[in-house]
């Protein structure tokens, strides 16, 4: 149930952004992240942003490997 | 490729389980979603027999006590009551049938139940609001909007439940055992990494924050495993693209501003302190109770069902007599069956049951 989907942030209207989530614009909250910006990748859950991300995209393979090279020895 | 890496990871996992050559390891996912993510990517195949995964009490929809659902079937025959809720709660048998049979509305955000609420100012709109440190500041932040917007028809049942202190009664509990903990991702995008510290500093027991790819999940278990294997107990951070270790200090003070603490039942397990939410006197004029005394008996749960000990690790779904017999995800008897992320309809759903390696089985 604590399903989140990443979306980018394209507009931002006070406590409401449009976000596009895999391709799809919608309308999300952003109360809970205030310090959100145009073009930050956040996940959302519930409708709501909850977090900002730090990568660019989160899903990028790059990542996940240098993360796992990170934990190898 | 990503195929490629899993099995990667996999084999330092074997490597590393290896040196530890007199006992299985056990490591709980605490997160329904973790459940899912390990049967659906059939990366138990992958792993060593020596490693248990066991599931926890991570799900939402299976902690619900029957009596909150009864309660809200009882609401449902108000005449004048709306229910709203997420569409995970609408199938979960109370004591007698589900709230499906009562027209509940599902929506996507509770912020959608507010909206019914304004659209409909004659009746009372009540969102069972259901859930762990993840969903609870997203119903928060609606309870403040429905203040501010003076919205008076807007009531909240709460159930939410608190993730850590279910962790220290699995942690303290001498019959469960468990070497390490692979801590729920968006939990934790709220709570940070702190909340856990306990759990290495008071039981000696490593945990690991962990994201939803199943590469995330395999990385999370190499990390506990190294962990155990050399003696230490940490808490880290391996989904660190969301997880901060302060967490999101604006949900907190909502959470905080919207809600107290308080007791709370988990469904199969009972009583744990400090592990629910309740809404604060400053908000407790949208406090459902408060509006509807309604009174239901103390239920008990369905005969042969032991999702209580499934959610503690106690028991694998396939333990149990009713598993895919009289209890299949079309016809469920429990809640660990009904929803997609207990870990009964995972083992289920994709036939990830009974095989070498699980339950100790080689
Ligand atoms: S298989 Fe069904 S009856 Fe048995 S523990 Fe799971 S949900 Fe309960």
């Amino acid at each position: 149930m604590c399903l989140g989907v990443v979306g980018r942030i394209d507009e931002i209207h006070g406590e409401t952004a449009t976000a596009e989530i895999l391709g799809v614009r919608r309308q999300i909250s952003i109360v809970l992240v205030p310090e959100a910006k145009i073009n930050d990748y956040v996940m959302i859950h519930a409708g709501f942003a909850i977090n900002i991300m730090d990568a660019r995209d989160a899903r990028e393979t790059e990542e996940l490997i240098s993360e796992v090279l990170k934990y190898s020895r | 490729m990503l195929k490629a890496l899993m099995e990667t990871v996999a084999s330092k996992i074997i490597k590393a389980i290896s040196e530890i050559t007199d006992r299985p390891v056990s490591l709980m996912e605490v997160c329904g979603t973790h459940t899912m993510v390990i049967a659906k990517s059939g990366m138990r195949a992958m792993l060593p027999g020596k490693l248990r995964l066991l599931s926890g009490p991570g799900c939402p929809v299976c902690v619900t006590p029957q009596e909150t659902i009864d309660y809200c079937i009882a609401l449902s025959r108000e005449a004048n009551v709306i229910i709203a809720t997420f569409g995970d709660m609408v199938r979960v048998p109370g004591t007698r049938g589900t709230l499906e049979a009562h027209a509940p509305r599902v929506v996507y955000s509770p912020l959608d139940a507010l909206t019914i609420a304004k659209e409909n100012p004659g009746r009372d709109v009540v969102f069972l609001g259901v859930g762990f440190e993840t969903t609870s500041p997203t119903i928060g932040a609606t309870i403040v909007e429905a203040a501010r917007k003076n919205v008076r028809n807007f009531y909240v049942l709460s159930a939410f439940k608190l993730i850590p202190p279910a962790l220290d009664y699995i942690a303290r509990s001498p019959q469960i055992d468990v070497q390490g903990l692979i801590l729920p991702g968006h939990v934790s995008a709220i709570i940070g990494s702190k909340p856990y510290e306990f759990l290495a500093e008071k039981y000696h027991m490593p945990g690991c924050i962990t994201g939803f790819e199943p590469i995330d999940v395999l990385q999370g278990i190499l990390i506990l495993t190294r962990q155990i294997v050399d003696g230490k107990s940490a808490i880290t951070i391996e989904y660190d693209r969301v997880v901060k270790p302060e967490g999101n200090s604006q949900a907190l003070g909502i959470l905080n501003m919207v809600f107290d603490v308080c007791e709370s039942r988990w469904r199969g397990i009972g009583m744990i302190p400090d592990s629910g939410l309740k809404l604060s006197s400053k908000y407790s004029r949208f406090d459902v109770r408060n509006e509807y005394d309604i009174k239901v008996p103390e239920s008990a749960e369905p005969k042969g069902c032991i999702c209580g000990r499934v959610l503690l690790g106690l028991s694998m779904p396939f333990d149990c007599a009713l598993f895919g017999k009289r209890c299949t995800p079309v016809d469920p008897v429990g809640p660990c069956m009904v929803s997609s992320e207990g870990s009964c309809a995972a083992y289920f759903r994709y036939g990830d049951y009974g095989k070498t390696g699980q339950n100790g089985a080689t």
